[in-house]
């Protein structure tokens, strides 16, 4: 169990290319945290600095007390799940789970024992004599995490464990992951290109670009207010309406109509240019005329099971909304889509989020 | 005239085509064979042959030509010399061609590809004919003539630079992640080699096991210049020795000393092929 601090940390590779920069950041004991961005962005550098498969060119890594940052990584006591899980394929379950013991020298009657019932907790009792190839990739996802938690690691470093599941399995491996993480407690960092894993899995999570960190919160607070534009395009199912508006009397002009402001009071001046930021799932669909509302003609409407998402083409922007399942418009038709005034943000021209106060 | 007669009138010609270019393929099929098998019926008839010529013939059976075969002295201590020289060509290019290709295939060195190359080949040169007189001099200045150390070293040096170079697309062929998830498990570089990458490549350590045992098991030049004493002959040399005093060959004994000579090397293959089936993935990069 411990804390994972990162300080001013720097990953520069040979080529030149600066991985991470100057990037500072902590994660509690105990916590889920995950890392979340496009690929190249460094959150796998990240990790495997972590893990200290890859030495910083400045800055610290400190796990509890300990800096680590020069350690090796055998001497970090943490554990890392691959993407491909890195099980060895001429070991058996039993042999993979018990590999990180014999290394640590435990003597063979002892690890077995452990093998067997860190496996035997997460339902691989019936496999412990198979080899990784005889195994689905749901089992030989287990067997990498029973390996990882049979060393009792401090920190447990996750890179994309899920992204090599069908879909309908990595639903199930996420409840599964969660429920374990917080039955073990065990400090979590995770990495993931997939925004709708981090939202569902983490207690905080830190979104990532070109090497530095965009913003850090709980999903809730990502989710809800996106701290630029960069995270507020990468997060969400559906992307987010972002839609060129300015300043003018008291109010918005956005696509040639003029929108009343949303919730809060904002420091902004008359002929301000700002960018009006609402999820679709925050937006509201009239087939009647409605001031506060943005026009459009019905171009697309994608059924997304229990709701649909319309796209809809207004005046030089086009815009989309989720309706529920009984109420979606047909193509050609007009309606207006009337943005939730609470949840609707505001983002100054260098793209940061304009704080209501 | 339908369409359909049309075709068949065409096809009458065709047809007659299709089967002469048949039979001329399996006519040159059969040459091919011909000339690869004859060698083989030869090898396994001669020597059971009470008076083996040129031809392949079982005309006069008998099994006393082995018993002769080893009333010469070195018939038993020549194949046991070439066990010798053979079986430390393998420990010896097996175990640093091992080392040096897994370091080659992880360790970024300027130029890595360049240097393979190069090392290859300047090993066809070694092995080869064309240097064998540096090798001479060289052998003889590190007082390496008439040793049994001399004639593994010089073999081992000229098989080297190949087996580094298939080593290391079979180390390459390992995942970096299977490594790196032993190194947080706290493994060194040696455990790591020894626990999971050398089990990995098992398949390509048994292909190049085989190819070096084949190579040193056939190699006739090097033993040849090497060697004085003929106790340590191997023997692709011994073989050189059952002639007359006129410079006749005996075939008797000629051909089941060839006998016992091929053996090893087709049941060391059949082992192999039983249990890795030579399945080489990994094809050669650049």
């Amino acid at each position: 169990m411990a804390q994972v601090r990162i300080e001013d940390l720097t990953v520069q590779f040979s080529g030149g290319t600066r991985a991470l920069d100057r990037l500072d950041l902590a994660i509690e004991d105990g916590e889920f945290f995950a890392l979340l961005g496009p690929s190249g962005c460094g959150k796998t550098t990240l990790l495997r600095t972590i893990a200290g498969l890859v030495l910083p060119s400045a800055g610290r890594v400190v796990i509890g007390d300990r800096d680590v940052t020069r350690l090796p990584p055998g001497d970090r006591n943490v554990a890392m799940v691959f993407q491909d899980y890195a099980l060895y394929p001429h070991m058996t379950v039993a042999e993979n789970i018990a590999y990180p013991l014999k290394v640590r020298r435990v003597e063979r009657s002892r690890r077995q024992e452990m093998a067997l019932s860190v496996g035997a907790s997460l339902g691989l009792g019936e496999l412990m004599e198979r080899r990784p190839a005889q195994l689905s990739g749901g089992q030989q996802q287990r067997v990498a995490l029973a390996r990882a938690i049979a060393t009792r690691p401090d920190v447990f470093l996750l890179d994309e464990p899920l992204s090599n599941l069908d879909a309908r399995l990595r639903l199930e491996a996420r409840t599964f992951l969660k429920r374990l993480q917080g039955e073990l407690g065990i400090t979590t960092v995770y990495v993931t290109h997939d925004q709708a894993e981090a939202l569902a899995m983490a207690h905080r999570m830190a979104v990532m670009d070109r090497g530095v960190v965009r913003q850090v919160g709980t999903p809730v607070e990502v989710f809800q207010y996106p701290a630029n534009l960069f995270v507020a395009q990468f997060t969400g199912s559906t992307p987010m309406n972002l839609l060129p508006a300015r300043v003018d009397k008291g109010a918005l002009t956005v696509g040639g109509r003029r929108l009343p402001f949303p919730s809060g009071s904002y420091r902004l001046r008359e002929g301000d240019r700002v960018t009006v930021g609402v999820r679709p799932e925050y937006m509201d669909l009239s087939t009647v005329e409605r001031h506060d509302g943005l026009p459009g003609r019905v171009a697309v409407v994608e059924s997304l099971g229990v709701t649909s998402l319309v796209t809809l083409e207004g005046e030089g922007i086009s815009f989309q909304v989720v309706v529920p399942e009984n109420r979606a418009p047909r193509a050609g038709e007009r309606g207006w889509a009337v943005a939730d005034p609470a949840r609707t943000l505001l983002y100054d021209d260098r793209g940061e989020l304009i704080r209501a106060f | 005239m339908s369409t359909r007669d049309l075709a068949r009138l065409d096809a009458g010609p065709r047809r007659a085509h299709r089967l002469v270019n048949r039979v001329l393929t399996y006519l040159f099929l059969v040459l091919v064979a011909v000339f690869f098998v004859v060698p083989v019926l030869w090898l396994l008839t001669a020597p059971f042959n009470r008076a083996p010529s040129f031809t392949v013939s079982l005309s006069q059976p008998t099994l006393q030509n082995f018993p002769d075969l080893f009333k010469n002295p070195y018939s038993a201590s020549s194949l046991l010399n070439s066990a010798i020289y053979s079986l430390g060509s393998v420990v010896l290019v097996g175990g640093c061609a091992g080392f040096a290709a897994y370091a080659l295939s992880r360790v970024e060195v300027p130029g890595r590809n360049l240097i393979l190359i190069v090392l290859l080949l300047l090993s066809s040169v070694v092995t080869g004919s064309a240097a064998i007189v540096p090798l001479y001099f060289i052998a003889f200045n590190l007082h390496l003539i008439d040793t049994v150390p001399g004639v593994i070293l010089l073999m081992s040096g000229g098989l080297l630079p190949a087996a580094i170079f298939i080593l290391k697309d079979f180390m390459d062929g390992v995942p970096g992640s299977y490594e790196e998830s032993a190194r947080v498990f706290g493994a060194n570089p040696l455990q790591i080699l020894r626990d999971v990458v050398a089990p990995v490549v098992r398949p390509g350590l048994a292909v190049i096991a085989v190819w070096i045992f084949v190579n040193a098991w056939g190699n006739f030049l090097i033993p040849f210049v090497i060697l004085r004493n003929p106790a340590l002959d191997p023997a692709s040399v011994q073989i050189f020795s059952f002639q007359t005093s006129g410079g006749q060959a005996v075939l008797r004994t000629a051909a089941a000393f060839a006998l016992l000579y091929t053996l090893p090397a087709v049941v060391l293959y059949l082992v192999v092929q039983r249990r890795y089936g030579f399945r080489f993935y990994g094809g050669i990069k650049a």
